[in-house]
């Protein structure tokens, strides 16, 4: 359909096998061909829609049911995405009729690792990868760990569980949440694993666990990292700086965990 | 309507009337608030005005403060903030001297009278303070921040020279998720057969780890010396981590530090004065400069301070012209307002984000800081590659002193969008900008530049690519 004859191209495409960046595209003049100029159009599309299509979180629910969770839902402060998306404050917090609804339900004892899900900033990252990474944690739990229900947040930020793990009185909790979507990796799931969670705990106290997809970092490694720096957490009492990840021997930018920097937003 | 101050202790409240309304505004800080085009930061912190008419009505009373009153009511303490205490004491008197009688309203005037010319400016940038800037800022439009900006100067120089007037800059950002020498090499080679990489060639790196960050200064530093190119690297870790790299000896040109505009919102990026001091010290020590001793690159943004807490209630336009007089004790070669980059909290859209950019560029430059700008958006932002181009247009004609050149403008590192090795050629080609002289004569030596200052086709035999860097040879 290309006439081809119009496009300069670039004789490196040989390159491309060496990263995922948009290198040798060709050009038309100095400008991008018609077809890269289309291709670009597409993934920021799915980008887009991976942040503002609503997480269908009924599907969502029956598909963690069918891996043996106990399930229940609560909402953020946040009414809807565009008061989501301008205020990080309200994503942060549980809308105070969940909250009384999830003290109404606490059991002691109360859970060791709790597993909150909340859609961030990728609702398809969180439909995705979220079940595979669960059944994954499923299959190596630690023995007599108790897990507690896993508790599904609309319009949630990394923080929303802090006040979920508090309600709870759950002793750690991990946040699986749709991290910011690249055009090149709309559907990432990010893990934050956070000591002793309440209300008020900061960034510098939490494990991160990114890039979680197909094309990074697998749902069983993941899921590796996560408990051992569960178990890490545990005997250390504390997450954060001070947990370091000795999870593997660390490659060279290995998509594993990372410190939170001030430099790279988190949902 | 004409506005009023009314004596409050030392200082003054700001009161008004606007279409019958009356209006006050209780301090400076407030005032300045109030007075800025609205974005979504302001109003998450709780700073902004509440309707249209309020705005108007600060910019009214704005205009009426005498510039000499930023030198007294200071905005952010100066007994607890180290960068008020930089800002007021280095302020340069003789330099303030030719504006010192104005009030904002009338430095306005006189930024876009033909008596400021580009001496002019340059000879009072050491006199205007980041508040001085931002607030005339505030009551110019879009049109008044390019014009004004486009006639201020402000060339560097390490291994060639950047900011010369007709002249445009390319960061290349060679980025890999997991920094593989291979994938970096690539969409360094990518950039260099597109013209770009005369600012800088600076990675983002995904480790923290100083071995690993080594290797990343020899993969750089070696393909620049295999092709003999006049440029220069940079590799932006945290700053402590530059500095071990130089101990262990590593070739680092540039240094690089994210900074913010107060002292909080600095120690929440793990940085002070002192230690950027040393970081300078260290890398002027390798004498690795060529044609200049601009050793400094630093990155900014609007929203920065706020996300640390640490805003102290003054707007983030404000803070982010602070952060430029950190910048400006450095002599940096390079200094980079990431504009879109925070999100939609602090810019909404692509609106938001093309004010902001002007803003930046118009007050870094009046300051005599290096602005260049990283033209971005975030996928959860109300903005798109129209507003990239809308943005690098004006930046373009205001005279912006270098941009981002990475692929296809898809960061696959940071997950952002920036503008690409095609954009910066659009840009070139669209004003007749030109790349910095000592590069533009590698590029026409490598054959990747016509005498006329247009890129060529490149063909399989061209050099570079029969020479590759022995990053890409192995398997």
């Amino acid at each position: 359909m290309a006439d081809d004859a119009l496009v300069q191209p670039d004789p490196w495409q040989m390159l491309r096998r060496h990263t995922r960046a948009r290198i040798a595209l060709g050009r038309v003049g100095s400008s991008l061909p018609t077809r890269e100029v289309l291709d670009f159009g597409v993934s920021h599309a799915l980008a887009r829609d991976a942040v503002h299509l609503p997480l269908d979180t009924e599907a969502l629910q029956q598909t963690i049911e069918r891996l043996g969770f106990d399930v229940t839902q609560v909402a953020s402060r946040a009414a809807d995405r565009h008061t989501y998306l301008l205020r990080p404050d309200l994503g942060r917090r549980v809308a105070p009729e969940d909250v009384a609804h999830l003290q109404a339900g606490a059991r002691t004892p109360a859970p060791d690792l709790l597993l909150v899900v909340g859609d961030g900033l990728s609702s398809l990252a969180v439909a995705r990868q979220a079940p595979l990474l669960l059944a994954e944690l499923k299959a190596r739990w630690p023995q007599g760990w108790r897990s507690g229900p896993v508790v599904i947040a609309r319009q949630a930020r990394v923080a929303l569980a802090d006040e979920v793990g508090e309600a709870l009185g759950a002793r750690m909790v991990a946040m699986l949440i749709g991290e910011r979507p690249g055009l090149t990796s709309p559907d990432s799931l990010g893990v934050y694993l956070t000591w002793a969670p309440r209300v008020g705990c900061n960034d510098a106290q939490r494990n991160c666990i990114s890039n979680i997809r197909p094309e990074g970092l697998s749902h069983a490694a993941a899921a590796h990292k996560l408990l051992w720096l569960a178990r890490e957490a545990r005997r250390l009492q504390l997450t954060g700086v001070a947990l370091k990840d000795e999870s593997d021997v660390p490659e060279i930018g290995d998509a594993g965990v990372r410190q939170l920097g001030h430099e790279r937003g988190a949902p | 309507m004409l506005a009023r101050g009314v004596a409050r202790g030392n200082f003054l409240a700001y009161q008004t009337s606007v279409g019958g309304f009356n209006f006050r505004f209780d301090s400076l800080r407030a005032l300045m608030a109030c007075a800025t085009p609205a974005r979504s930061g302001d109003h998450l912190a709780g700073l902004a005005a509440a309707t249209d008419g309020e705005r108007m009505a600060a910019r009214v009373c704005l205009a009426e403060v005498p510039l000499k009153t930023f030198l007294e009511d200071l905005l952010v303490p100066y007994e607890t903030d180290e960068v008020t205490r930089l800002i007021i004491d280095s302020h340069d008197a003789r330099a303030f001297a030719p504006v010192s009688h104005l009030t904002v309203g009338d430095f306005r005037d006189w930024l876009l009278s033909d008596a400021a010319d580009s001496a002019t400016l340059a000879g009072i940038a050491p006199g205007i303070t980041p508040e001085m800037a931002a607030a005339v800022s505030k009551l110019m439009r879009n049109q008044d921040l390019i014009l004004v900006a486009r006639k201020c100067r402000v060339v560097t120089a390490f291994r060639n020279t950047v900011g010369l007037p007709g002249h445009l800059s390319v960061r290349l950002q060679p980025n890999h998720p997991t920094d593989d020498a291979r994938g970096i090499a690539a969409s360094m080679l990518d950039g260099l057969l597109y013209g770009a990489g005369d600012a800088v060639i600076g990675v983002n790196p995904a480790t923290d780890s100083v071995p690993a960050l080594m290797t990343l200064y020899d993969l750089l530093n070696e393909v620049i010396q295999q092709y003999g190119i006049p440029t220069l690297s940079c590799v932006l870790t945290h700053v402590t981590n530059q500095i071990q790299a130089m101990e262990k000896g590593a070739p680092v040109d540039l240094v690089f530090q994210s900074i913010a505009g107060t002292q909080k919102a600095n120690e929440s990026f793990g940085i002070n004065l002192g230690i950027l001091d040393e970081a300078r010290d260290a890398a002027l020590s390798l004498k690795r400069g060529t044609v200049g001793q601009n050793v400094m690159y630093f990155e900014t943004g609007q929203g920065s301070a706020l996300s640390a807490n640490a805003n102290h209630g003054v707007d983030q336009q404000t803070c982010e012209a602070r952060a430029y007089a950190v910048a400006r004790r450095y002599q940096p070669l390079l200094t980079n307002t990431v504009v879109g980059f925070i999100g939609p909290e602090y810019l909404f859209d692509g609106k938001q984000i093309v004010r902001a950019g002007l803003e930046d560029h118009f007050c870094g430059k009046l300051m005599g800081v290096p602005l260049g700008c990283d033209v971005c958006y975030t996928n959860h932002a109300e903005a798109d590659q129209n507003d990239m181009d809308t943005l690098l247009t004006l930046l373009g004609t205001a005279g912006i002193t270098f941009i981002m050149g990475i692929p296809g403008a898809d960061d696959i590192m940071l997950n952002y969008q920036t503008t690409s090795f095609h954009d910066a050629l659009y840009l070139r080609k669209l004003l007749g900008l030109r790349p910095a002289p000592e590069f533009e004569a590698w590029l026409k030596r490598m054959n990747i530049m016509d005498s006329d200052g247009q890129v060529q086709p490149v063909g399989s035999q061209h050099a570079m690519l029969q020479n590759l860097p022995r990053h890409l040879l192995a398997s």
